[in-house]
């Protein structure tokens, strides 16, 4: 084997192995996690980077052929639809869910969020302010 | 009121289960005969496989000139380069097609078990959706160009059956899923605009009934003999291999539509 051969064996093992142990920490978080929106958080992860690294590593092996743009396209469409398919359940989960405040803060209104926020941020400036004064 | 209370007496009376001798006697030879109807399949089952070939001898029926005819003739008799297409819409049509008819059956059984009545369909109209997000901007923004994308790739599957892998029921199921897709994203009142009960039917009607007309005639000269007029055309056009395309298209509709049809009807009863 020559340089590029070795370089693009080289590449493309690395990407596999970041793609397994990201694989194998979504399977990890899924079976770790309670609680639904967590356990989704764990398995969009893997969904996307995981299986994207993975496949990108399979492309480099390939080299530059149909296969690879056929995969080239398998990742586009898994990065759209996974993490519109996880955005969806979640939703639904905050919508069903009649007790999702023992779970986690709700915020009826992004604004209200915001809001909040911003109080916060200008508690802090004016403390700065006062210990710089002083 | 005399009559009502009659017939709420007799009614107590029947669905009594505790204290109900026939239906007791009845479950008890219920189980009963579940039970050694069971035994008898078992039993049946075990003694038809000890009459079986021992796997791996020569004079096994899987080693006959069948496999050897499909590889060796399958191209020059059916036309297609994909020798399983070959396969399952040529030498075993007949196969295929019970198999579309089992995909029909399977939506009117689950029709008639989630049947409801006008009212009820009112209701269920109502509720559909009360829990679940609707509208979702995100998702509606990624169904405008996946929709499309997923659909044409279906068809795709399906016209390319008889050069590469693919088929009807692949590519069906795909554009299945393109539907359900859709009518997630946008609700029911815009895939009623081209998808309403009367499409379901007059499609699977029309697939399944072209099959067997085309599949029919096919037999026809085969069995006697006669020259069929349909022309085979040079492998690996689109446009060859005879009869597998078109009932490659009508096998996918049929799959299609009875995935849509699925989702619909477990969602809210019907169409």
């Amino acid at each position: 084997m020559n340089a590029v051969e070795w370089i693009r064996f080289i590449v493309g093992s690395i990407l596999l192995v970041i793609g397994m142990v990201i694989l194998f920490t979504e399977v990890f978080g899924v079976f770790h996690f309670k609680y639904v929106l967590n356990r989704m958080h764990a398995a969009a992860m893997g969904d996307t980077l995981g299986i994207g690294s993975c496949l990108i590593g399979l492309m480099i092996f390939s080299g530059l052929n149909f296969t690879t743009l056929k995969m080239f396209f398998v990742i586009v469409f898994l990065w759209f639809a996974s993490p519109v398919s996880s955005h969806v359940l979640s939703r639904l989960e905050a919508a069903t869910n009649e007790e999702l405040n023992t779970q986690c803060e709700i915020y009826k209104d992004v604004k209200i969020l915001e809001r909040e926020l911003a109080a916060k941020r200008e508690e802090e400036n004016s403390r700065e302010k006062e210990d710089r004064l002083s | 009121m005399r009559h009502e209370k009659e017939r709420d007496a007799i009614l107590d009376k029947v669905y009594d289960s505790q204290r109900n001798v026939e239906m007791k006697i009845f479950r008890k030879l219920y189980h009963v005969t579940s039970i050694v109807f069971c035994l008898f399949l078992i039993a049946l089952l075990l003694v038809t496989i000890s009459w079986l070939p021992a796997s791996g001898t020569v004079e096994r029926p899987v080693n006959n000139e069948v496999s050897s005819r499909y590889i060796e003739k399958g191209l020059e008799e059916t036309g297609a380069i994909n020798i399983v297409a070959g396969m399952i819409l040529d030498y075993r049509a007949f196969d295929t097609l019970g198999e579309s008819h089992v995909l029909f059956v399977a939506t009117i059984t689950v029709l008639v078990l989630l049947r409801l009545n006008k009212t009820e369909k009112h209701e269920v109209e109502i509720n559909d959706r009360q829990f679940e997000p609707k509208n979702d901007t995100i998702l509606q923004f990624v169904a405008t160009f996946l929709v499309p994308i997923i659909i044409i790739f279906g068809i795709y599957i399906i016209l390319n059956g008889h050069l590469g892998p693919g088929g009807g029921f692949s590519g069906g199921a795909v554009i299945g899923a393109g539907l359900v897709l859709y009518l997630n994203a946008f609700g029911f009142a815009k895939t009623e605009r081209f998808f309403t009960e009367k499409t379901y039917k007059g499609v699977c009607f029309f697939s399944l009934s072209f099959y067997c007309l085309a599949k029919s005639y096919s037999f026809y000269t085969g069995a006697n003999h006669l020259h069929s007029v349909i022309p085979k055309g040079t492998p690996g056009a689109i446009l060859s291999s005879g009869l597998i395309l078109p009932l490659n298209i009508a096998v996918g509709l049929v799959v299609a539509c009875t995935i849509y049809a699925f989702y619909a009807m477990f969602r809210k009863g019907g169409f």
